[in-house]
């Protein structure tokens, strides 16, 4: 090894140079305040738009702020769809399909991690394949299967065929294989069943993941549009995504930007609602190996 | 933690060598059997749903790929391999995998560099980098169909902001809905926005793993910060990156909420999977065409992760 002794700071060129100037950028909020910029600023001009009249934006020169808060283009969004109606079927579809998804996720990853069965790799490596299949592949026998069950415009017809989850059940192994085993041999050793281990130990303690798991679900349930927009072609039984994209189509002129703008806002503040709550969870969930002590 | 601590004594010390040496002689004792029932009650609903939902329908697929068949009607026919020769000689396809492979290769590619360059810029101990990584993210959890509006609104040739600020700027504002090229590019940004977030925060917190004496060992031989880039840091993130290129490439290829919101006729965006939707219930309702792109598809899919897993993983440094 050589000895390499401090230097004094090499010469750094011109104060001004392009390469001053992007690493100046790169170290200050300079760079913190152009990506928040870059995230925020369309969604912003989102939630303005939707207060603006249709007079606003056919304007030449565009203002910021609409001339009033009042929300005329949310009601008048509500009379060319139940608004109303599909955000309650939003987020009923939501609550059940996601908690039913991730009790899944939880009790297949148990079983997986801590009960004895044959070939259990090959179950695990046979759930995971899923996650290869995307739902555009399965749509048309599954929207066959479903539409012969009578499934057409009902609740459990957007719901089932989502249910069986692969990215729930592989994180939530993960997560249970990282468990000192002490801890359920301990319990085992005291007489605590499958039941009671999966209940009393290893679902308090995965807690943060079992957040993640559930965050995800309810997301991608809230967001999930393919599906309920071939399942659903009564008004009533929309969910919002497929709402909107009804509104799209009644809405084809410049003029019904408004309130689609309206739409989105009620399909999009929810979301981001839940995530400004929520988001540590994500957070650590997607850095497990660093935040876990 | 306490739980395992503190019970040393409680454990009844013969017991626990005979139930070790059990297996050997008996393999499917009582407590097997009971463990058998146990895994298919927790398991068998979650295995029964993926069978109906994801297995079975693979294999419908081959099935129904066979038939000329329109969607709804009661009788179809029997045309064997025909739907694959149409697929494979007509023109259409050559165009849908040229859309296919120029999306998936700027949209993976676009918001994995922007990914990097944003974790790179926020990897630092300065305030409000929690919340810019908070923000960043948030469009990757938001509604396709709700981005794909807002977008619209904004890329609008006739009104929207875009057009506006292009022309304030002397730009000619570009025909973002009707060159089939521009409507391609329009989807790709907004999917690189929606889902540039999500590199980034994960390659935030692989920087942020990256042992500090490395770094700084780096720094005392001298090194330039571009040299410790790529000579410490992405070597480093090579797990990470392998992660996120395998699961951007699956997602960017079963994309589907925005692009059928802002181009629903598929102009200039028609990928293999917007293929699979419109032949099916758009409005030629080709049932047994459709199976047939997604059996493609399917193989595609498969294909691609066979060559990742063999030759990405082979290259990838793990730490």
């Amino acid at each position: 090894m050589t000895v390499t002794l401090p230097k004094p700071a090499p010469p750094q060129g011109h104060p001004l140079s392009p390469r001053n100037l992007w690493s100046a950028a790169l170290s200050s909020y300079v760079a913190i305040v152009v990506v928040v910029l870059i995230v925020a600023l369309p969604l912003l001009w989102m939630v303005l738009s939707s207060f603006k009249s249709p007079a606003e934006l056919i304007t030449t020169t565009p203002t910021l702020f609409p001339e009033s808060f009042a929300p005329t283009n949310y009601v008048e969004a509500a009379k060319r769809i139940p608004l109303v109606r599909l955000f309650f079927n939003s987020v009923l579809v939501t609550v059940i399909g996601a908690g039913i998804k991730v009790l899944l996720a939880i009790m297949t990853a148990y079983a997986l991690v801590y009960v004895k069965f044959p070939f259990k790799n090959v179950i695990f490596a046979g759930i995971l394949v899923t996650l290869m299949v995307p739902p555009q592949v399965s749509m048309l026998p599954n929207f066959l299967l479903i539409s012969q069950l009578g499934g057409v415009n009902t609740y459990w017809g957007i719901i089932l065929p989502g249910l069986g989850t692969g990215f729930g059940t592989f994180l939530l192994r993960q997560q249970f294989l990282s468990i000192p085993k002490s801890l359920t041999e301990a319990a085992e050793i005291d007489g605590a069943g499958h039941w009671r281990r999966l209940w009393q130990i290893v679902v308090p303690v995965s807690a943060p993941t079992i957040a993640t798991v559930a965050l995800v679900s309810i997301v991608f349930e809230w967001n999930d549009y393919l599906w309920p927009l071939i399942i659903i072609t009564d008004p009533s039984m929309m969910t919002l995504p497929v709402g909107l994209n009804t509104l799209r189509n009644s809405e084809a002129s410049a003029l019904g930007y408004p309130l689609l703008m309206a739409g989105s806002v009620a399909i999009i503040v929810p979301v981001l609602i839940v995530f400004v709550a929520l988001q540590r969870y994500i957070i650590a969930g997607l850095t497990q190996g660093a935040v876990k002590d | 933690m306490s739980v395992s601590a503190a019970r040393p004594g409680h454990a009844p010390m013969g017991e626990v060598p005979a139930t070790e040496a059990q297996p050997r002689r008996r393999r499917f004792g009582p407590r097997e059997r009971h463990d058998f029932w146990v895994f298919l009650a927790l398991a068998g609903p979650n295995i029964l749903l993926i069978l109906i939902f994801s297995y079975r329908p693979v294999l419908q697929n081959i099935q129904y790929s066979m038939l000329n068949w329109t969607l709804g009607s009661a009788s179809a026919t029997w045309v064997g391999i025909g739907n694959y020769v149409e697929f494979f000689t007509s023109p259409n396809t050559l165009d849908i995998l040229r859309v296919t492979a120029i999306f998936t290769v700027a949209t993976v590619g676009g918001s994995m560099v922007l990914g990097l360059i944003i974790a790179l810029a926020l990897n630092r101990p300065v305030r409000g980098v929690g919340l810019a990584r908070a923000a960043v993210f948030a469009p990757y959890v938001l509604s396709g169909v709700g981005v794909g509006l807002v977008w619209l609104f904004i890329f609008d040739p006739a009104i929207g902001i875009l057009g506006v600020i292009l022309r304030a700027i002397g730009l000619p504002g570009p025909e973002w809905f009707r060159d089939p090229n521009l409507t391609l590019a329009m989807v790709i940004i907004v999917y690189v926005w929606k889902n540039m977030g999500y590199a980034a925060v994960i390659y935030l917190a692989g920087l942020q793993a990256i042992p500090r004496d490395l770094l700084e060992a780096a720094a005392l031989d001298g090194a330039s910060s571009w040299r410790t880039f790529w000579s410490v840091v992405w070597p480093l993130l090579s797990p990470i990156t392998f992660f996120l290129l395998i699961t951007s490439v699956l997602a960017s290829l079963q994309a589907f909420d925005i692009i059928q919101i802002m181009t629903p006729l598929g102009n200039g965006t028609t990928t293999l999977i917007y293929e699979v939707y419109l032949q099916a219930f758009g409005q030629f309702n080709r049932a047994g065409y459709s199976a047939t792109v997604a059996v493609v598809l399917f193989v595609l899919l498969v294909v691609l992760t066979i060559v990742q897993l063999r030759y990405v993983e082979r290259r990838v440094h793990y730490a």
